[in-house]
């Protein structure tokens, strides 16, 4: 069976990245930001991901990155979950990271690794793993892509973008740079994780895969970010939790304080057990996908429908249970509701995860 | 703890099998051989059954006997003895004690039952009013104890008892392991909705219990049942289980042989329940890997929640997916069961036991207020009974 706590090294990096986000990436200065014209903290991204190696965390050394695993990005993801720190993790050093390990790409792995260049992969955030190949960009015989791609992770500071899309001999993963695609910022939901619309026009780009594996490919990619997001949603859980409790054991009604009603104490307990369910089905997902095991798909797919509404429903007791101040801009509350909502719709919402579970444990429909 | 490896195991193991091959050694012959051995439970000290080796290596003594074709000590109907009475025993016994109890106790030779709740005293155990006076060597004890599981085979119990009613009510209890075969012992069968009598109530008239029985010391009897109880809850759904072991397996069996049975809102509520499942079991996982590695986390009363919740919401998805056969039910003769059978009974059986689960062990509200004080660190609320002599409160 696998591992499913967390190691020495694995809790001392928690620690540092926390250390760095408590001071960094507070939530009046995460809050600020949104509101600014520069949403994404890229001083905070270059510390992260050049100074502290976390953005090639899971690529192996000889590609310029820390030879660690994916166990050590869902680390970093649940601290990430915590804070909504401003930073293009997910898109970068997740979903970009992953498209290129799976195509076997050597030139641009080491930049993205090195923290030298932001990416991200141009597909709609909403992509489950089983999706299959999207159409919706073709490449001409001299490798220039048109078409468009709407909402799109990270998009907005990526310096390249890793393109699904259908050429003369069928889908390939192409790379384009930041200046031959048309990137739209939309307003998103999710405050901390920018969204954008992206098209090409006769684009030029570079061909990193193509054939029989590339689809296999596009969606090891997707299963890496839809596994490891859940770890961020438990991050996000948790802060949720914590902060809910500590606010109901300060806040008096009644001559008490509120924490100490049954009503509440039961709905936080339930909680409690929700993110310790998710927390092993994260752990176990973070795991499967470390050592390559042949149950990624179902590990994925068990820990996306589990986090996904746990963050939810942690994010929206939170809100409950603060009261009138819950419902304000200045209480960080609902940072965490805008990130747990949209990031229940990212990668799969958790009833299309059981539907793809139901044809891997055969549990087929009606 | 000692050093001891899986192979280590393994070849102890092996000596046993060499020297008490299953196929000719009687049952009870070999399962004593196997205490001997220190390989009833491995962690648990030499001499007492174990070896004191960490706790994950009993899946390796279980795998390799159950390879060999070696009986087993039949742990679902011995299990309160195993998840209570052993560790209680062990942590407040005296050396007589644990060298009286614990073998044929493991062996399955001596079943154990529970005389904690009364019909005053669940939830609010710490309430409960059996009287033990002190007479000489011996204490004299009457009350009447409730919900008692299995005590028609049980030949010893685990008991709370008031001993000073003068003082609050968690200081003046007392534990002892009464003899179910003293005299002043009547058990009578007390059926339950599923048709039969798993357990009992226990009259307790006059009887005399030696001071040696008594288990940690006169007044100390809430902290040990402290442990007792913490046991239960870790002892309940405490065994590593492969995916689809249990009930969930066994739904999805019917899901996948019975198509004519399916519609899409079953569809949607057994794909949840299995992903909560699967969910519960690796939290499991987590759990006794954190235990193996000396980290006990508050997870256990969680656990014991999650696992309630989820056999009652499977057992009545089960029910609805049996079509006509839903409505029938097995069996109601009152029979006086030696251990639950959730397996081997049928649906409407099973949906009715399982509402066992979310009160047998502490309530589901009672784990709640558990978790959320002693976890969370919500405050409690206020509590009127604290500084009260227990004679003196509201009943
Ligand atoms: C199948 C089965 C087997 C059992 N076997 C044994 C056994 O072998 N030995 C033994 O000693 N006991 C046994 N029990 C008894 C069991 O431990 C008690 O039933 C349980 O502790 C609840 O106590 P009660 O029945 O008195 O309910 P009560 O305490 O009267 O509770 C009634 C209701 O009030 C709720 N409640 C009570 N207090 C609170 C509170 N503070 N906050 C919120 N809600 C509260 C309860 O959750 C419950 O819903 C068994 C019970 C069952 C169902």
């Amino acid at each position: 069976m696998s591992d499913l706590l967390y190691s020495e090294v694995e809790e001392d990096l928690r620690a540092s990245v926390r250390d760095l986000l408590t001071d960094r990436a507070g939530f009046t200065s995460v809050l600020a930001r949104t509101e600014s014209a520069e949403p994404y903290d890229l001083k905070l991204w270059r510390t992260l991901a050049a100074d502290l190696g976390l953005a090639g965390l899971a690529v192996p050394e000889e590609l310029g990155g820390q030879g660690a695993s994916y166990r050590e990005v869902a680390v970093v993801l649940e601290e990430l979950g915590r804070s909504v720190a401003p930073v293009p993790f997910l898109g970068s050093a997740v979903l970009a990271t992953a498209a290129l390990l799976a195509a076997g790409d050597t030139e641009l792995l080491p930049r993205l690794a090195g923290g030298e260049l932001i990416g991200a992969l141009a597909v709609p955030l909403t992509t489950a793993p089983d999706a299959g190949f999207p159409g919706g960009v073709s490449a001409n015989t001299e490798g220039a892509l048109s078409g468009s791609v709407r909402t799109v992770a990270d998009a907005s500071v990526a310096d390249v973008l890793v393109v699904p899309a259908v050429g003369p001999d069928g889908p390939g993963l192409y790379a384009v740079e930041k200046a031959g695609a048309t990137v739209t910022e939309v307003v998103s939901l999710d405050l901390t994780r920018r969204l954008a619309d992206v098209s090409f026009d006769n684009a030029s780009s570079r061909l990193l895969t193509s054939g029989p594996g590339v689809e296999s490919a596009l969606r090891q990619a997707l299963l890496v970010g839809a596994g490891l997001l859940a770890s961020e949603q438990v991050g996000v859980a948790q802060w949720c939790l914590d902060e809910t409790v500590a606010y109901l054991k300060q806040r008096y009604q009644f001559g008490r304080p509120v924490g100490s009603f049954q009503a509440l104490k039961h709905r936080l307990a339930d909680l409690y057990l929700e993110i310790v369910s998710a927390r092993a089905t994260a752990r176990y997902a973070a795991d499967t996908l470390a050592t390559g095991d042949s149950d990624v798909p179902v590990a994925v797919a068990v820990a996306q429908s589990t986090c996904s509404a746990v963050a939810l429903h942690a994010a929206e007791e939170s809100v409950q249970l603060h009261g009138g101040i819950g419902m304000t801009w200045e209480h960080p509350a609902h940072l965490y509701l805008k990130r747990a909502k949209s990031s229940e719709l990212a990668l799969g919402t958790p009833g299309r995860h059981r539907a793809a579970l139901a044809g891997l444990v055969n549990l087929p429909p009606a | 703890m000692s050093t001891l490896t899986a192979d280590d195991l393994r070849a102890r193991v092996g000596e046993l099998l060499a020297a008490h091959p299953p196929a000719s050694t009687d049952r009870l012959e070999f399962l004593r051989a196997r205490f001997d051995a220190g390989l009833a439970w491995v962690h648990y000290p030499a001499g007492l059954g174990g070896l004191d080796a960490p706790r994950e290596l009993q899946n390796v003594v279980e795998a390799e006997l159950a390879k060999a074709g070696a009986p087993d000590n039949n742990p679902r109907r011995i299990g309160i003895g195993l998840g209570m009475a052993a560790p209680t025993i062990l942590r407040f016994g005296t050396d007589e004690q644990k060298q009286r109890y614990l073998r044929p106790l493991w062996t399955g030779e001596e079943v154990w039952c529970q005389l904690f709740s009364e019909p005053g005293a669940g939830s609010d155990l710490a309430a409960l009013g059996t009287r033990a006076v002190r007479d000489g060597d011996e204490w004299v004890v009457n009350g009447q104890k409730v919900w008692t599981s299995v005590a028609h085979i049980a030949r010893f119990a685990i008991l709370v008892t008031r001993t000073d009613p003068d003082v609050p009510k968690h200081q003046g209890m007392t534990y002892f392991i009464c003899d179910m075969t003293d005299p002043g012992v009547e058990v009578r069968p007390l059926r339950q909705l599923t048709g039969e009598a798993e357990f009992n109530e226990v009259f307790l008239s006059g009887v005399r219990i030696p001071d040696a029985n008594r288990l940690g010391a006169v007044g100390e009897g809430w902290k040990v049942a402290q442990t007792t109880l913490m046991n239960e809850r870790v002892a309940i759904g405490g065994n590593a289980i492969p995916r689809e072991g249990g009930l969930i397996g066994m739904v999805s069996k019917t899901w996948r042989d019975r198509p004519e049975l399916r519609t899409p809102e079953l569809h949607d509520r057994l794909l949840k329940l299995w992903v909560q499942a699967e969910a519960a079991r690796l939290a499991g996982t987590r759990l006794r890997q954190q235990l193996a590695v000396g980290a006990p986390g508050p997870e256990g009363s969680a656990m014991k929640l999650a696992f309630a919740n989820l056999q009652q919401a499977l057992t009545g998805l089960e029910i609805e997916l049996s079509g006509e056969d839903g409505l029938r039910y097995d069996d109601w003769t009152l029979r006086r069961p030696e251990k639950v059978d959730m397996l081997g009974r049928g649906p409407g059986y099973r949906y009715l036991r399982a509402k066992g689960n979310s009160i047998e062990g502490g309530t589901s509200e009672v784990l709640r207020n558990i978790i959320s004080e002693r976890v969370l660190g919500l405050p409690s609320e206020p509590r009127v009974d604290k500084d009260v002599a227990w004679k003196d409160l509201p009943r």
